[in-house]
């Protein structure tokens, strides 16, 4: 049978491990003498979806920076597949397979779908800065596109602008381009954003299909997607976590209730 | 190098930093604000000297006044022109790319050279100090100060503290901080944004065209001119940090030292100094020794 | 075949029967201007290629200048095999070394940046014994290839110009569709994402910002052969921001763009110094000049290369679109 070109390889006794793909350790970030994060622990698994939730202003974004390499915690450490990856950059990160979309759209937009996944894949080739051959009759990165993208269900608009496409399909080419890189690890902030009913189904259908083969760590507001897609959740107010665990768990939590019902009873009144 | 001189040189240094300050905080207040960066800023310093230069005769005739009121004139004048060239030109450049802005100013540049060798041609002149200000002041046993480059520095002085007063203890300063650090909100606020950056605008023409009036007497006054303290002032820009006022005013002195006391004490690499400086802050802070504030 | 692809081969083949028609004036003319395409070139891979607006490009191009005239020895000509080399390498190593400062500046810090360098290029040579002061250095004897070609020879130099050129056209056309130049186009639309995606986005940027600087500092080698003199004033800030112009003029987002900028500012700059049209005002021409820039970039955002397009847009009665995906380069 045919090697998917974006199915997450790795070193065969990394397959075999048994730990968390991605872990978080007692991350804090303090600016100043606000702090953002306050000992944020967390472990996110193959097959299996982790989400963060939490009102805004609660440290989520500033949790998945972190996580992501794109923001240096005060203290506390990143764990990639074992691996402490802490002092790592964004791009070797994501080179070793932690991918990440983002709350607002990072795509390309003057480029068609098709290259924004080729180009996302390029950056896993073995020379990426080549500089002689025909960039679009590469053959590995262009594979690897045609599989993101579909995967993403993008088949039909693989030659649109991607500057022109809808903004349920925007989104789903956000995580195409994830996709593309062959993570293990998916970092999701918000990918249902803006979305109608009909591209939320599609999104979370995708979600589902992406979690056999990979962890995912989700990042959302619509409570009814998070409870119908996670297996684990943690809860976030002002940086710090009140509860985490099962759905179930998290929804009979008085911390949560409080947190939450609180809000809501102010609200009434 | 004997105390008075090294005295000297630092009330020079002072005074050439002070001046700095007063161009390049309208260049990083019009940044800052408006967002646009505008190459035409050396322009409004040269302006301000050539009219030093070319309105004294004429103040001189019509008003009977001398440096003063020449200064006066310069400064309504320069705030009229601001205004007006916010409105024609500067207003278009504000949705723009950095690019468009660069050449769109570049060409604006272009255009104020020719106008002023219309006008006034391109010879090289020098301005007389006025009468009361052009004494010495005796500075140790041999050495003396010139009371011109005093005031310079002291006028540069005052204006400074008065910017400082405005923006933190007027209405329209705390509009001003606003609007640097967050132009959209500020316009969702329903201020007047319109009247804001005219405002401001017209502000930073005015203090480079001041800064090349009070400076005429002590550099001359030459075409390439603007175009010298144009690049100083992105320099000063650099290393104090875009839309900083103190910022400015720190790396207006620093390059104020190391500009006077390299062509001291290296005359070779005098020109060059002032890169090298802005080099090792870059390599040390990227944005700037402060933020936006 | 594409009707860029015709057009950029027309062009070329249009400049190599040039030398058929015209007097000596108008061949020293084309060469200077095909000098200024390399120079505009080389700009574009930044501005265009790598979305890196540089303010700082007649540095590059005046280190090379400067390069061929101080290593040519006295006594007799050199030889281009190692003096072109020798040039090239000197302005990418200047460009390697403010590169890797400036590049570490974003937005406008980096236009300011590069500005800034390229001054202090200018303040070296204008002020130090180096680079002969203000009346600059001459070029005693012009460097050789092998036996036949002598440089000294307008029509010679011109023919290696233009050569230089197409060399330089292709190799473009090459990096910008291979994976680098992909890469590049990425960091110019989202850096953020190249390096979410995985790719360190500052060697990239500091490739491209050094090999723009060879291909300037070959057009400097080429004007100080023409001219067999160099001063301060190839370095100016005046000569980085009519580069620029001519880029933008041309059209950013196409190589050609730089072709078509380069022999429209020279145009430009012909019509307005000429005598004939403007009389005595022709002295003033920075005043046409800066006023043409001004409705230029104002009423052509996408440059003369975009103006078919825009004037069948608004023929048509449609609102203006950007120019096409971006793709294909040339």
């Amino acid at each position: 049978m045919k090697r998917s070109a974006i199915e997450p390889s790795g070193v065969p006794g990394k397959a075999a491990e048994s730990g968390p793909l991605l872990r978080g350790r007692e991350i804090t970030q303090r600016w100043g003498g606000l702090i953002a994060v306050n000992q944020v622990s967390l472990e996110i698994a193959r097959g299996s979806v982790h989400a963060v939730i939490g009102t805004n202003g609660a440290g989520k974004s500033t949790l998945v920076n972190i996580l992501s390499g794109e923001l240096a915690p005060t203290s506390g450490r990143v764990e990639l597949m074992g691996q402490d990856v802490t002092g790592w950059s964004q791009p070797r990160r994501a080179r070793a397979g932690l991918g990440r979309s983002y709350q607002r759209n990072t795509i390309y937009s003057s480029f068609s779908v098709l290259e924004n996944c080729r180009l996302a894949a390029q950056a896993r080739m073995p020379k990426p800065w080549a500089w002689w051959q025909d960039a679009q009759g590469c053959t590995h990165s262009t594979a690897a596109a045609h599989e993101a993208a579909e995967r993403a269900g993008l088949a039909e608009v693989l030659d649109s602008k991607a500057g022109l496409l809808s903004h349920g399909q925007k989104r789903q080419l956000e995580i195409a381009m994830c996709l593309a890189t062959a993570p293990q690890v998916l970092l999701l902030d918000e990918p249902l954003a803006g979305m109608g009913a009909e591209e939320t189904e599609r999104m979370l259908a995708l979600l589902v299909d992406l979690k056999a083969r990979h962890g995912i760590l989700l990042v959302e507001h619509d409570m009814d997607a998070v409870f119908r897609v996670a297996d684990c959740i943690t809860v976030m107010v002002n940086g710090s976590v009140i509860a985490s665990g099962t759905p179930d768990f998290v929804r009979q939590s008085p911390e949560v209730q409080v947190a939450y019902l609180g809000e809501q009873a102010l609200e009434q009144i | 190098m004997s105390l008075t001189t090294f005295l000297i040189q630092c009330l020079n240094s002072l005074q050439y930093g002070l001046l700095l300050f007063l161009v390049a905080s309208g260049l990083t207040l019009i940044f800052g604000i408006m967002g646009v960066i505008n190459l035409a800023h050396g322009s409004f310093y040269m302006i301000g000297a050539y009219m030093a230069f070319a309105l004294s005769p004429i103040v001189a005739t019509t008003l009977g006044g001398g440096f003063f009121s020449v200064l006066m004139v310069g400064v309504v004048l320069a705030i009229l022109l601001g205004y007006a060239l916010e409105w024609i030109f500067y207003s278009y450049l504000y949705e723009r790319e950095h690019l468009q802005q660069v050449l769109m100013t570049y060409g604006l540049i272009l255009v104020f050279e020719e106008l002023r060798s219309l006008l006034v041609g391109d010879d090289v002149h020098g301005v007389q100090a006025p009468e009361i200000l052009s004494g010495t002041l005796p500075l140790g046993d041999l050495m003396t100060y010139p009371v011109y480059r005093i005031f310079i520095s002291a006028v540069c002085m005052v204006l400074a503290l008065g910017m400082y007063l405005v923006f933190t203890r007027t209405r329209l300063g705390m509009m001003i901080r606003a609007g640097s650090a967050n132009r959209e909100m500020v316009q969702s606020l329903g201020i007047d944004i319109q009247f804001l950056y005219r405002v401001v605008f017209a502000a930073g023409v005015a203090l480079a065209a001041f800064a090349g009036m009070v400076a005429a007497p002590v550099s001359s006054v030459y075409p390439g001119m603007g175009g010298s303290v144009l690049i100083i002032c992105f320099v000063v820009v650099v290393i104090g940090g875009i839309g900083s006022i103190r910022g400015a005013l720190l790396a207006a002195l620093l390059i104020g030292f190391v500009d006077t006391f390299g062509k001291v004490l290296l005359p070779q690499a005098a020109g060059v100094l002032v890169y090298v400086l802005m080099a090792v802050i870059l390599l040390w802070k990227p944005d700037g020794l402060f933020k936006a504030g | 075949m594409k009707p860029k692809v015709v057009f950029v081969l027309a062009s070329f083949v249009a400049l190599a029967l040039y030398p058929l028609v015209a007097a000596s004036f108008g061949i020293d003319l084309i060469t200077k201007v095909m000098i200024f395409s390399i120079v505009a070139l080389s700009l574009e891979l930044l501005v265009g290629g790598t979305g890196l607006v540089c303010f700082g490009q007649a540095a590059f191009f005046g280190i090379g200048a400067y390069v061929a005239v101080l290593l040519s020895p006295q006594d007799g000509p050199a030889s281009v095999a190692w003096l072109l080399p020798a040039a090239m390498l000197a302005a990418a190593g200047y460009a390697m070394a403010v590169g890797a400062l400036s590049l570490r500046t974003r937005g406008v810090y980096f236009i300011m940046v590069t500005l800034a360098f390229a001054q202090m290029a200018y303040y070296v040579v204008h002020d130090t014994p180096l680079g002969g002061g203000t009346d600059g250095i001459y070029l005693m004897m012009k460097p050789v290839l092998g036996e036949r070609i002598d440089l000294d020879r307008p029509i010679i130099l011109y023919f290696f110009t233009l050569f230089a050129l197409i060399l330089v056209f292709g190799f473009l056309s090459l990096l910008l569709r291979s994976r680098f130049g992909r890469a590049l186009a990425g960091i110019r639309v989202n850096e953020q994402r190249m390096r979410a995606t995985g790719f360190e986005t500052y060697p990239y940027k500091l490739a491209a910002f050094t090999i723009s600087g060879a291909i300037a500092g070959l057009g400097g080698f080429l004007f100080a052969v023409k001219d067999g003199f160099v001063n301060p004033e190839l370095m100016s800030w005046h000569f980085s921001g009519s580069v620029l112009i001519m880029v933008i003029l041309g059209g950013i987002g196409h190589l050609r763009g730089a072709l078509i900028g380069a022999f429209a500012f020279a145009f430009l700059q012909e019509v307005f110094q000429s005598e004939a049209i403007f009389g005595a005002f022709a002295k003033h021409w920075h005043l046409g000049l800066g006023l043409a820039i001004i409705a230029s970039v104002a009423t052509l955002p996408n440059g003369l290369v975009g103006l078919p397009a825009q004037i069948r847009d608004r023929l048509i009665g449609r609102s203006s679109r950007r120019a096409q995906a971006e793709g294909m380069r040339g």
